[in-house]
């Protein structure tokens, strides 16, 4: 079964159609990134997934369940909203990350305040947040911020605050991983650490779907390359199609690229 | 002689400071639920909310501390004018004169209420998106985002705006002097017609500057405890 299935997403944005029919499938552990011009519509696509849009048509199925269906949208309650919202993490263009807070309690927060929800909270409060502190260190030390791990943001490189996104994101344990364009904000001296860290998430077979304008990263570390032209998607397969492309759009799209 | 003008305009900045201190205490809380109105989704609430603000903030407060002392009374004098009343009109006509120091209460607490809440929804509209986002994204609920992500951003935003009209209410306490409120102002006029001395009302401003020398100390330490995060 498939790990996540995407299935004939339509998305306007008032008048301007910007998904026509978007239909995927990813395998667990898979790696699939989404190249494309601007505006095609990789964006829209993954806040789509993320639940920041809604879609006006289609569906959307996370190990076989039912995440997402514009049919019956509107019927979703909110905590309900919330518990399929987990099922999908988000590493922003922008980082964004919690100014007041910490490299240690950005990726703290969340997870603390789900475990509210749990009913064994009181009982094992102490308990509880020592797991998620622990956690919270590992997932710190495996995106090589540990020896900042008291700094606030604005104390951190745009590198380094994206290294902790990735953190924050992997605390809530997230089925797929959702990347948008991860190094575009960044010099390019700091893209090489933040996808090297992308690259090591692979290993711990993270499902995940990366936009990217980054061609070499996205063959190296893809098992599955989607491109998308005009809310469409041109062409799909393995990452050979990035040396191989089929369809002309492809080709016109990696011509442009290489010059 | 200055003990006594002392001690007599110590009595009156206490009122002044009552003023100030209640004023506060409800027109905080109040600019919060008025910008949420002016910020609701809801477009009739948002309008009402939007015009009200317009209004108080498009009219001098000495007049509408001048409306609600007088005003309740001129209604209940039209209301008793009225034949066979029903049981609205009885209710009106049983409307009589605020006491002065609520009528200065309702209207400074009226006026700064509008004045702080425009001073939030700049504040809240300021944040960026992407925190709301990103909060919506780790499962948090709206009150989690609202409590744990966006207020204190926030109020590190508004603490400079806020400063500056809270040092001004320090000052419009003086209005209240219009409907005859025993504040500071007016213990030192007093002594005018009652000892022909000027300079009890001249000295009244040390206590101005003093009070908002304070607060100014206050803010900045306020704003310098804020300054370990940007954003
Ligand atoms: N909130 C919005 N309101 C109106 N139009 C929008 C909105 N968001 C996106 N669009 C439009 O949708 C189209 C696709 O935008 P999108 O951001 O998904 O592109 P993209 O493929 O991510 O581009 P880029 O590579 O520049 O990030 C664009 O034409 C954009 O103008
Ligand atoms: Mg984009």
């Amino acid at each position: 079964m498939s790990m996540l299935e995407v299935k004939d997403i339509y998305k306007k944005f008032g008048k301007i159609e910007v998904l026509k029919g978007i239909d995927f499938e990813l395998q667990r552990g898979e790696v699939l990134s989404i190249i494309g011009s601007s505006g095609s519509g990789k964006t829209t696509l993954l806040r789509c997934l993320t639940y920041l849009e809604t879609a006006e048509e289609g569906s959307v199925f996370v190990d076989g369940n039912c995440v997402f269906d514009a049919k019956s949208e509107k019927h979703v309650s909110s905590s309900e909203a919330r518990i399929r919202q987990l099922n999908f993490g988000l590493v922003f263009q922008s980082f964004n990350l919690f100014p007041q807070y910490t490299v240690f309690d950005n990726v703290c927060l969340a997870p603390k305040l789900l475990a509210k929800e749990r009913e064994d909270y009181r009982a094992n409060k102490k308990a509880i947040f020592e797991e998620i502190e622990d956690n919270a260190r590992k997932l710190i030390e495996r995106v090589g911020m540990t020896s900042r791990i008291d700094m606030y943001p604005c104390q951190l490189s745009g590198g380094q605050q994206q290294r902790v996104a990735i953190a924050r994101a992997l605390a809530l344990n997230p089925k797929i991983l959702c990347f948008d364009e991860p190094t575009s904000a960044l010099d390019p001296e700091l893209t090489g650490e933040v996808l090297k860290v992308i690259r090591s998430l692979k290993d711990g077979d993270c499902t995940m779907v990366i936009v990217t304008h980054e061609m070499n990263f996205a063959r190296e570390v893809s098992d599955k390359i989607i491109f998308m032209d005009e809310g469409v998607i041109a062409e799909q397969g393995s990452p050979d199609i990035l040396l191989n492309p089929k369809t002309d759009r492809l080709k016109a799209f990696l011509n442009a690229f290489n010059q | 002689m200055f003990w006594e003008v002392t001690l007599n305009l110590l009595k009156g900045f206490g009122v002044t400071c009552e003023v100030f201190a209640l004023t506060l205490l409800f027109a905080l809380p109040l600019g919060l639920i008025i910008s949420f109105g002016s910020m609701s989704k809801f477009k009739p609430l948002k309008l009402i909310c939007k015009v009200f603000v317009w209004c108080i903030r498009g009219t001098p407060l000495m007049l509408q501390m001048i409306v609600i002392y007088y005003g309740p009374g001129l209604v209940g004098k039209w209301a008793q004018g009225i034949e066979n009343p029903g049981a609205i009109i009885a209710w009106l006509a049983s409307w009589t004169v605020f006491d002065r120091f609520v009528a200065v209460l309702v209207a400074f607490i009226i006026n700064y209420a509008c004045y702080f809440s425009e001073i939030y929804r700049g504040g809240i509209e300021a944040i960026p998106v992407g925190q709301k986002e990103a909060g919506q994204v780790l499962g948090m609920k709206k009150s989690q985002l609202f409590f744990k992500v966006t207020l204190l951003q926030v109020i590190k935003r508004i603490v400079p705006p806020m400063s500056n009209e809270i040092i001004t209410l320090v000052k419009d306490t003086s209005l209240a002097r219009i409907i005859a409120v025993y504040e500071i102002i007016y213990a030192g006029e007093r002594f005018i017609k009652a000892e022909g001395l000027i300079w009890p009302l001249f000295y009244t401003g040390a206590f101005y500057l003093i009070f908002c020398g304070v607060l100014t100390l206050l803010f900045g330490y306020i704003e310098k405890k804020l300054d370990y995060f940007r954003g």
